[in-house]
């Protein structure tokens, strides 16, 4: 445990951008995939003896990937360090290190297309701040890509929308691509493609865990709600994130779910093949990986024979299911080509393809079919965390901005007391727990703990002002960052919650009188 | 003289033109495998097209991102669109009434340009953080830009030189018939750096321009479960299946 060393960063008393430190979190640095971790995905196990072998091969990928990715392409073109993205993100604001500023740290990536990729970088390379790949620059992309955690917030504010998670996202495919990957990140894609979820959890532990659970709400409503695991011919599929399954306070919103459903007498399964919402792939960059993982939740469906696939709370598994499933799975609407054909033509029409959990819940809740003792929450303060890639990069419901107020709207109907933190840190402009993307590992705790700052002040506030004692999510990452990090903030970590765990508390479940 | 600058002007046209139709192309040939708009976006196509004019005319997420550099690259850009208007007269016989009617407007424009570029380059330096992502070549263009500015505008206000000849000169290089540019350093040193600016446009930061039309984050829908979306790349891959 790295613990006692590491403190929270003072909270600002205005909240200014901080003084330049340089290189103040240049030290951060994930541990690095061994071989067995990088081949058993299908990437170079580690990289060449031989440097130029190194450099021609990520220069080589670099190229590919500026042919496969339009983002790619334009962003590396289009910037023109105006600044208006150098105060915005939560890592620079925590760290103060200038290379966590989102043009500096895209400008690592930058300036080796400049030298490679075009004339005034090739002929001028000081005058365009051009470098050459070295063994220095990858080491630098390795630390730094590792320290972004895609949530898209300078995205918002770019005039011409560039987004860093894209250039993260290619910086990491380029480093696995070498054999320079993270362990954390690759570890876990081994264990999906392999087991089919992220902690490995086999067939039989997923099933005596759910039968565990049944037994516990049992025991604590006297009713019984079942948590069915591959049910041929259920009429719902339930994605979630792993950690649902046995992380706190993850189980609870899981075990809310599983209300849910009983209180609406829907027919519904989880699955083994598919007991994985999350999609790393996403992570690197990697569309293959992306795209085999993703195929799993395909393969379950059609296996079970689902009409309706619905997704836990899990953030960047809401955007790999919301905005990327249609393309690599067909599961959504409007294919043309069979092999989306076979798959929608299974799926009921008449519900969006996939449905978050959130838009689930509040669908039934509108057609008043479920009823809540709202009083069962009054022991809490809630607050309301956007997750990044669902506020930046996904939506609930029909109209931009549903995934505001969708999750908003379900704390409400089962909760009295409710606030939301400072405009200016939710909605579109959330900042990002300080977990996602890759960073929720151990060995990155310092930079974790860093990136939480804005989120923690503005959390601080509505704690002093309105006594909030819950932060509501829903995200698995998001979760499991919270719990982990707010001690270091002073807070308990039993204040971090989900969404579901908040409807779970409060659902009537037809047994009462 | 006449005659260097009519070659520069015809290599400038030719390189700006040329060098951004390659680039232009190589943005619209690359795909764009997956959806990624910034949200909450418009779900229509209708919506992003107000969504791109909003950015391009008022650049909306710039106006949420800092408001200093929004009002200097404001005044900036609008200055310049003014005052590029005001400079069609020099290129079209008979002038267009829209020109006609923008010309004392494009003449104050040239200070709102001169004060943006001013003020973009103040930043440069007094900022911390603006300061250590600007390279030698932020700095040139803001130069380059604010000699062009301030030599149109000591023309204007200061040594006048002969408007007329100019405009012959230029409606001459348009037929191909050289006619003599007046000898008058303001303008030798404007008319250069405008080249220049022509010459370096495709191979810079300039590039800005065009491609915000394709950032796919503000050009795509926001429909990912209505439509299918799939790149000829990505679509091979099904085909292995």
């Amino acid at each position: 445990m790295a613990g006692p060393e590491i403190k929270a960063p003072p909270y600002r008393e205005i909240p200014v951008p901080p003084a330049l430190q340089p290189d103040a979190t240049v030290g951060i640095k994930s541990f690095v995939a061994n071989e067995k971790i990088q081949e058993a995905i299908g990437f170079q196990g580690k990289l060449a003896d031989n440097w130029q072998e190194t450099h021609d091969k990520a220069i080589g990928h670099f190229g590919t990937l500026l042919s496969k990715y339009r983002s790619l392409r334009v962003y590396m073109d289009a910037c023109v360090h105006c600044g208006s993205c150098t105060d915005k993100c939560h890592y620079f604001l925590g760290s103060g290190d200038p290379k966590n500023m989102p043009v500096a740290r895209q400008d690592l990536m930058r300036s080796v297309y400049r030298r490679y990729f075009t004339p005034a970088g090739k002929l001028f390379p000081s005058l365009v701040g051009a470098r050459d790949l070295t063994q220095e620059v990858l080491d630098e992309w390795y630390t730094y890509f590792y320290q972004c955690s895609e949530c898209r917030r300078c995205s918002v504010f770019c005039p011409y929308g560039i987004d860093t998670a894209e250039i993260t996202m290619a910086a990491r495919e380029v480093l696995d691509h070498v054999g320079y990957g993270q362990k954390y990140t690759n570890e876990i894609l081994g264990k999906v493609t392999k087991i089919g979820n992220n902690l490995g959890l086999p067939g039989p532990a997923l099933l005596d865990t759910l039968q565990g659970l049944e037994e516990d709400v049992k025991d604590e409503t006297g009713v019984d709600v079942k948590y069915p695991l591959d049910v041929k011919g259920a009429d719902v599929l339930l994605v979630t994130p792993s950690a649902d399954f046995f992380a706190e306070p993850h189980i609870e919103s899981l075990i809310g779910y599983g209300k849910v459903f009983h209180a609406a007498g829907q027919s519904w399964t989880l699955s083994t093949l598919a007991s994985e919402a999350g999609n790393f792939g996403m992570f690197v960059g990697n569309y293959d990986l992306l795209r085999k993982i993703a195929l799993r939740i395909r393969e379950a469906a059609l296996e079970l024979g689902v009409k309706r696939i619905v997704v836990g709370e899990c953030g960047h598994a809401w955007r790999v299911a919301y905005a990327f499933w249609n393309t690599l799975t067909g599961v959504g609407a409007g294919g043309k080509d069979p092999f989306a054909i076979e798959l929608q033509n299974q799926l009921d029409p008449h519900f969006k393809q996939p449905t978050h959990i959130c838009e689930y819940t509040w669908d039934l809740i509108q057609q008043g079919r479920l009823h809540f003792d709202k009083e069962a929450n009054d022991h809490r303060v809630i607050t309301f965390h956007d997750s990044c890639n669902v506020a930046r990069a996904s939506r609930m419901g029909d109209y931009p901005g549903g995934q505001f107020d969708i999750p908003r709207h379900i704390i409400k109907a089962v909760a009295n007391k409710f606030v939301d933190m400072a405009p200016e840190t939710i909605h579109e402009k959330t900042f990002c727990c300080g977990g996602g993307g890759g960073v929720l590992s151990d060995d990155l705790i310092d930079i974790r703990v860093k990136g939480a700052l804005p989120r923690m002040e503005a959390f601080q506030r509505v704690v002093d002002e309105h006594g909030v004692n819950f932060l509501a999510l829903i995200c698995a990452i998001c979760k499991a960052q919270f719990t982990k990090v707010v001690p270091y903030y002073g807070f308990k970590s039993s204040m971090v919650g989900g969404v579901h765990q908040l409807v779970s508390t409060a659902i009537k479940l037809g047994n009462e009188q | 003289m006449s005659l260097f600058f009519a070659i520069l002007f015809y290599v400038a046209t030719a390189v700006f033109v040329a060098g951004l139709a390659y680039k232009i192309a190589s943005f619209a040939r690359t795909p764009a495998p997956l959806s990624i708009p910034t949200t909450p976006a418009p779900t229509t196509t209708g919506g992003v097209v107000l969504r791109m004019f909003r950015e391009v005319v008022f650049f909306e997420s710039l106006f949420k991102g800092n408001l200093w550099i929004w009002i200097f690259a404001a005044a900036f850009h609008f200055g310049l669109a003014l005052v590029v208007v005001r400079h069609l007269r020099y290129f079209i016989e008979p002038v267009w009434f829209w020109v006609e009617f923008a010309q004392p407007f494009g003449m104050y424009a040239g200070f709102a340009m001169a004060g943006g570029l001013a003020g973009l380059w103040a930043r440069r330096f007094l900022v911390d953080r603006v300061r250590y992502i600007s390279t030698v070549s932020d700095h040139l263009m803001l130069a380059l830009l604010l000699v062009i500015g301030t030599s149109g505008l000591g023309m204007k206000f200061l040594v006048h030189t002969d408007v007329v000849a100019v405009k012959t000169f230029f409606l001459g290089l348009m037929r191909f018939d050289i006619q003599p540019l007046p000898a008058h350093p303001g303008l030798y040193v404007h008319l250069l750096c405008v080249a220049l600016l022509m010459i370096v446009f495709p191979f810079s930061k300039l590039l800005h321009a065009p491609g915000i039309f394709f950032s796919p984050s503000r050009n795509q829908a926001d429909n990912p479960r209505e439509t299918r979306h799939l790149a000829a790349w990505a679509a091979k891959m099904e085909a292995k299946n």
